[in-house]
């Protein structure tokens, strides 16, 4: 059994003692940051980057994983707890969980969403291990072409996927991809977009625009909105589901596990599709859906699962092709290269260990989550009461010292501001972030693959259709354009995000 | 013009399309076989441009909702506040640059007092003292060279 041997190295390599702590250090300071409401995990990971930077890669990576699903975590907790859903993907919790929360059942509703994502990460967890393999393998006999028809599949998708105007996700994307450009071209070695400075030189840093745009915009539009009420929560108690409890939400979360692991996989899919459609199906589906809204324990269980599910397996494309479908897995690739790794399909055959060991410590720290959360409940409250007045210039402070200890250069400080800026600006005129951040991290790579595919094509474009796996990449992206703009699916689609509003 | 959310963003990307084309045509261009450091650009800007173009049109034909006021103040103090700790970090240390940077930034909020801002800061600037200095070794002085230390 090929797959024991390798889950046996991921093991090996998991159960030092270091990355155990690493792990678990994530997971804590994932949760710990991500329950500060109107946190996500996107800003989460691009304010804890630099503290892995220094770490060997497998212990930097594994503590990554551990700051994205703690966060993930941590976000659920303050919807539940106090309806402010730091991130998307919680949103739907929020709806149920909250309701739960004011019954006196918040305990249980955070005992649901720990054992949903428990059993969802670790179903995940092993289709990861199944799966990633024999796609590595497929993804080894892509060539330049391949690779960027399914750049330009997973960019589409993942406008098709996200909510709000199409329009404005291409404008999005597109400026990402130009601002990816910035700094040195590698195959002539001249430098483009850098209007003569030298620090611009290598290209602006993706941690200085995921801080910018995530964290810095985000906190201006939240100075806007700013409520003066302070947050109070009642005491925590009765965190044992009953059996009866149990009994009812098996069903949702093997459905919203199911869900999610299927959902996490597509590009732009990931936690945040995942727990919207596991609602809206187990709305439908469960008995009691007339008590969806007003508290139901089924609406915490089902997209707490899904969006777990879909986080872990969207590492999938992530560690196999090398392609992010979400922001978060922009972000993890932006931290492989700097830790010296290419991502791609290569990495399982050169790097085994990291490979299967990242995927082990995954299990790993769903264990420590749901250990660590439920006992540690107390200490997360007092961390959500603290108010935003005092939470956001801490915030500040640790983008602006985290920007700063990249390259020790302020010039970074400054581009943080300018994108902080940007992010607001952009945010006023309904244009979302994230299709930016993954056309930035793709765009260097979708040059490359453009340029080496024209020169073994010698000039001819045809090639991007020639070749069979190319072209049905192509065709399944015009495809999901079409499908998009269609008015019968566009109703749909502004129905399915409804729930959020 | 009947959206204006559609009709700025499409300003902003017409904008950004062209400027993206004008400053490659400074680069060589290539050819599609060899392709230069301008080709993917001019591609991109102009692909740009052609969105961009399309928003500023439908902004004339469907109608959206108002932007809304812009938080200047917001904006402003917050950026500000981290342009500050860029300039103060180095020259002047970490404990002021930091110092600003909080009661700068904390200015910003509604619910701003002078006192739990200055508590805030003295707090943060012991814990990244410790954190980022001492434990990370972040080579940023706690008081710089113009305080004359």
């Amino acid at each position: 059994m090929e797959l024991l041997a390798n889950l046996g190295l991921g093991l090996e390599t998991a159960f030092t003692l270091t990355n155990l702590l690493y792990c678990l250090v994530g997971v804590f300071l994932g949760t710990a940051i991500g329950v500060l409401p109107g946190l996500g995990p996107v800003a989460t990971i691009a304010m804890l980057l630099p503290v892995t930077f220094g770490l060997p890669p497998v212990s930097s990576l594994i503590m990554l994983a551990g700051i994205y699903y703690g966060a993930q975590y941590g976000g659920s907790t303050t919807a539940i707890l106090v309806n402010l859903p730091g991130e998307s993907s919680s949103v739907v919790t929020a709806l149920d969980g909250y309701q739960m929360a004011r019954q006196g059942h918040a305990g249980k509703a955070l005992a649901t969403a720990a054992i949903g994502s428990f059993f969802a990460g670790t179903v995940a967890t092993f289709l990861l291990a199944l799966f990633a393999p024999p796609l590595a393998e497929l993804a080894l006999k892509f060539g330049p072409a391949e690779y960027f028809s399914l750049m330009v599949l997973g960019l589409v998708a993942s406008v098709v996927l996200a909510h709000g105007s199409l329009l404005h996700a291409l404008g999005m994307i597109l400026i990402g991809l130009i601002l990816g450009l910035v700094g040195t071209d590698v195959n002539s070695g001249m430098e483009r977009y850098t209007f003569e400075m030298p620090q611009l030189a290598d290209g602006i840093g993706f941690v200085v625009v995921a801080m910018g745009m995530f964290g810095l915009g985000e906190i201006i539009r939240n100075l806007e909105h700013e409520a003066t009420r302070s947050v109070t929560i009642k005491a925590v108690s009765g965190l044992l589901p009953t059996k009866e409890d149990l009994k009812r939400i098996v069903a949702p979360i093997l459905r919203g596990t199911g869900l999610g692991s299927l959902l996490g996989i597509l590009p732009g899919g990931g936690a945040m599709l995942a727990s919207f459609a596991a609602y809206s199906f187990e709305k439908k589906v469960s008995k009691n859906s007339a008590q969806f809204g007003k508290g139901a324990i089924e609406g915490v269980a089902a997209p707490e699962a899904a969006n777990n599910a879909g986080a872990q397996t969207s590492f999938i494309p992530m560690l196999t092709l090398g392609i992010p479908s979400n922001p978060v897995m922009a972000l993890m690739i932006g931290a492989m290269i700097i830790q010296g790794i290419q991502p791609g399909p290569s990495v399982m055959t050169e790097q085994p260990a990291l490979f299967w060991g990242v995927i082990v410590s995954m299990w790993i720290g769903n264990v420590f989550l749901i250990v660590l959360n439920l006992p540690m409940i107390g200490l997360w409250v007092r961390m959500i009461t603290v108010p935003y007045h005092l939470l956001y210039p801490a915030i500040l402070v640790f983008c602006a010292i985290g920007v700063f200890s990249l390259n020790n250069s302020e010039f970074d400080v400054y581009l943080m501001a300018l994108f902080g800026v940007l992010g607001y600006v952009f945010a006023k005129l309904d244009c979302e972030p994230a299709p930016m951040l993954l056309g930035f991290i793709l765009g260097p790579m979708m040059e490359e693959y453009l340029r080496r595919a024209m020169l073994l094509s010698r000039g001819d474009p045809t090639v991007f259709v020639t070749r069979p796996i190319s072209a049905v990449m192509l065709a399944m992206a015009v495809a999901a354009l079409f499908v998009v703009l269609s008015p019968a699916i566009q109703k749909k689609r502004e129905e399915a995000f409804q729930e959020e509003e | 013009m009947k959206n204006p959310k559609d009709f700025w963003a499409g300003v902003i990307y017409l904008g950004m399309g062209v400027a993206t084309v004008a400053i490659a045509r400074e680069y060589p261009m290539g050819t599609a076989v060899k392709m230069g450091p301008a080709y993917f650009p001019t591609v991109l800007g102009g692909l740009l441009c052609l969105i961009g173009l399309v928003s500023l049109i439908r902004s004339f034909f469907t109608s959206g909702e108002a932007i809304g006021a812009f938080a200047l103040k917001g904006v402003s103090l917050i950026a500000a506040s981290v342009v500050l700790f860029g300039l103060l970090a180095r020259g002047a240390g970490l404990v002021p640059a930091l110092g600003v940077l909080v009661v700068c930034s904390a200015y910003a909020s509604i619910q701003f007092r002078w006192k739990s801002a200055m508590l805030l800061a003295a707090g943060l600037i012991v814990f990244c003292a410790l954190v980022f200095i001492k434990l990370l070794g972040v080579p940023l002085p706690l008081l710089g060279p113009w305080l004359g230390v």
